[in-house]
């Protein structure tokens, strides 16, 4: 699918179709309010603070009904399981995978349709951190041309001063200056995350998508790299969007989260929106299956029917509906699956993408739980 | 899979009746080329029958090889069980012949792996693996062993089991595909189900279906479990007891409600540390500073100490043990519990303490 690389129609609004959510505004509120950012900032990033903003964005398949507004100095978080298009939606947005439709605005620039000319110099705003810290790091390049290939391209053709940049990178990441040398089998699984942190810091961006950037460290160096994110963030005033399936570390970690499901967002608010008052079915299951650490918080989970079905076919109507204990619970309803919810504002700039996202109390879920059998989630499919 | 030839000079006496597993002492090491790696060393523990263990530590801490070795599935050379004694249901397995051997794996032992994909084999349909365990161990016909792989599949809860055995792996979702394997596992009625990272591979919402599966079949099923994984999360869900690894060495053993609240190896209270939960919202997480050593090049004494916040100058000198620690018969391999630590023992939990609250939540 990722492949079939296609001429991009650039449009300047949203296109609203059958497989695009007409919606309104999504409200993403920046951590920093104008007053507080330095004006060179502000003149950069144009009107208002948003930096980034994504509409109606469509991959193929996966489709991003929505219009997500990204601002300086926050951290949004796309969370949710494999295939449901997070990283794609990422990567799109670094037009590193390029997208079927919608438009991609960077600091008030619709870069959907500009030429990979036009597009470089804006790279080096927008960075990417990996998953795999093994896969992303060319072995037979030393870290001073691993780290160095970027600002070359960039135009820094002086050697020396590249080196010296490539050095503040490292020690900015916690490396010795030294380490420029060596080669990444030299290094450990986290060493070897920080040398990609260091990559896409020497740029200087503005924003960076970390694309599960701690999933395949052990927990004890996890929190080392996350610290790190997060001095860095402080520091260099950066903004992150965060791609993660672990919603322990997005909890921790972001500001603001949008809950994926085949390729659509459920569900979109602040960390305290939800975590504490989800309002769409698949959230109220994603969080009741987190694994806690903690023996005297154990609970009855509520556990969702089948798998997640394939994304080149999706279920007509919500999307959900296959699987959502809601629905069941309502008496199943015609609309879900029949009718597709477009995301909706409940206040406060939380939204979610279901029909009955009011009926979702901890009562709902409490009586569902107690009656669910866990021999019974493994749903005959179509397979 | 190469012979084991071990002669353990004298057994010790085989332990009670109702020990299921007993491990005593055991060292498994790899001779490689840049040297030997002590990947278990000196690893004892027991599980009682019916009841469940779990085996927490990071990548290298040795707690999957701890289980190959109970499985006898490691190749020698340049594996070498360099001393131990692996006490299974009343017989010392280390010394067992193969085919004994073989005759416990897949019947009285049964290990669920990481990767099912890569665990089942994909030129045959479910049903015949299923069918050619049973037929194997229990000596039945073809068609009771069918019969039986088809009771396997619906105890994990699959639907339209007689459908299903007839389907091949590819036919099958990751899901389905670990349902599959605990009930190959389950097939012979195991009295201990091995898992390993049962549940790493798969997406959240499926991994919560299989950890209350399992957790169901264990309360239905006489079977002890033993659960692998790196997951605290999954640990403190899913077991009675649990031991902690790091560097080849238990580092603490005790049940789940005292380790993972209270632990007290400086280890387990780094890794509690060191997760993101609620209360560490808006603070800093404590990370743990520094990388495992180099397996050729262990730190002389604690294996720990180069990277504990607590260690002072013996912890550089002398071997710790396992001491007594905590209320209710917790272990902990640390100086701390023990008289010449005794004084900086209350300032280092209550330092855990306040690490473990350095947020503000969700606000």
């Amino acid at each position: 699918m990722e492949d079939q690389y296609r001429p991009m129609e650039s449009t300047s609004t949203p296109e609203v179709g059958d497989d695009i959510a007409p919606v309104g505004p999504i409200v993403v509120e920046g951590s920093k309010s104008l007053a507080e950012m330095d004006p060179l900032r502000i003149a950069r990033v144009g009107e208002g603070n948003t930096l980034l903003q994504v509409r109606g964005l469509k991959k193929h398949f996966p489709i991003y009904g929505g219009l997500l507004k990204r601002q300086i100095g926050e951290t949004f978080s796309l969370v949710g399981e494999s295939g449901c298009g997070k990283t794609t939606l990422g990567r799109s947005v670094l037009r590193l995978i390029e997208p079927t439709a919608g438009t991609i605005t960077f600091a008030g620039r619709d870069i959907t349709g500009i030429s990979h000319d036009e597009l470089r110099p804006l790279r080096r705003k927008m960075q990417i951190i990996f998953q795999d810290p093994f896969g992303s790091l060319n072995p037979r390049m030393p870290v001073s041309d691993i780290i160095g290939e970027g600002l070359f391209a960039q135009g820094m053709k002086d050697r020396k001063a590249r080196d010296k940049k490539v050095e503040d990178s490292l020690e900015l990441v916690g490396l010795r200056r030294e380490y420029t040398r060596r080669y990444p089998h030299e290094f450990s699984g986290g060493q070897r995350q920080r040398i990609g942190i260091a990559r896409a810091l020497a740029l200087g961006p503005d924003i960076v998508v970390c694309d599960e950037p701690v999933s395949a460290l052990d927990v004890s160096i996890q929190s080392q790299v996350l610290n790190l994110l997060l001095d860095l963030r402080r520091d260099l005033n950066l903004t992150y969007i965060f791609i993660s399936h672990n919603l322990s570390v997005v909890q921790y970690f972001s500001d603001r989260v949008g809950v994926m499901y085949l390729g659509r967002i459920a569900e979109l608010g602040s960390v305290a929106q939800l975590y504490k008052d989800p309002r769409h079915p698949y959230t109220v299951a994603l969080l009741s299956a987190i694994p806690d650490p903690n023996p005297r918080r154990r609970k009855k989970r509520l556990v969702l029917k089948g798998d997640v079905p394939s994304p080149a076919a999706p279920p007509s109507g919500c999307r959900f509906h296959t699987r959502c204990w809601l629905r069941e619970k309502l008496g199943n309803p015609e609309r879900c699956s029949t009718e597709e919810p477009q995301l909706r504002d409940l206040g406060g700039g939380h939204q979610t993408a279901c029909h009955f996202a009011e009926q979702i109390s901890a009562d709902s879920v409490a009586s569902v739980v107690e009656t669910q059998s866990v021999l019974e989630t493994a749903v005959a499919d179509s397979e | 899979m190469t012979e084991i030839i071990t002669a353990p000079t004298a057994l010790g006496p085989p332990p009670p009746d109702d020990v299921l597993l007993e491990v005593r002492d055991l060292r498994t090491y790899f001779h490689v080329l840049d040297g030997t790696v002590p990947a278990v060393d000196g690893v004892s523990y027991t599980l009682k029958r019916g009841k469940s263990l779990g085996i927490v530590g990071e990548s290298g801490s040795g707690k999957s090889v701890s289980a190959l070795t109970m499985m006898r599935l490691l190749d020698i050379p340049p594996a070498e069980i360099r001393s131990g004694e692996i006490w299974f249901d009343g017989k010392e397995i280390l010394s067992l012949p193969m085919d004994r051997m073989r005759a416990l794996r897949g019947n009285d032992m049964a290990m669920i792996f990481q990767e099912p994909l890569t665990s089942l084999n994909p030129v045959f349909t479910i049903g015949d693996q299923i069918a050619e365990q049973v037929e194997r161990h229990k000596k039945v016909s073809r068609k009771a062993a069918w019969d039986r792989a088809i009771e396997s599949l619906q105890l994990v809860g699959i639907p339209s089991p007689e459908r299903r055995v007839k389907q091949y792996p590819h036919e099958m979702s990751g899901g389905m595909r670990q349902r599959v394997m605990i009930a190959m596992a389950l097939s012979c009625e195991p009295k201990l189900l091995i898992a390993d990272e049962p549940t790493t591979a798969l997406d959240v919402t499926i991994q919560a279906q299989i950890l209350e599966l399992l957790k169901t079949i264990q309360d239905r099923t006489d079977s002890a479990l033993l659960l692998i994984t790196h997951d605290l999360g999954v640990v403190a869900e899913m077991v009675d007891d649990v031991i902690v690894m790091y560097a080849g060495q238990v580092v603490e053993q005790g049940t789940v409600d005292e380790v993972l609240v209270n632990p007290r190896a400086p280890y387990t209270m780094g890794l509690l540390e060191s997760i993101p939960t609620v209360e560490k919202r808006g603070g800093r997480l404590s990370a743990i500073k520094g990388t495992v050593p180099n397996p050729f090049n262990m730190p002389p004494a604690c294996r720990f100490e180069p990277r504990c916040p607590y260690a002072w100058d013996v912890c550089h000198e002398k071997t710790p043990e396992l001491y007594p620690a905590g209320r209710s018969g917790q272990l902990a391999r640390c100086h701390l519990h023990t008289a010449i630590g005794a004084s900086r023992l209350a300032a280092a939990i209550e330092d855990h303490e306040r690490k473990m609250n350095v947020g503000e939540g969700i606000v």
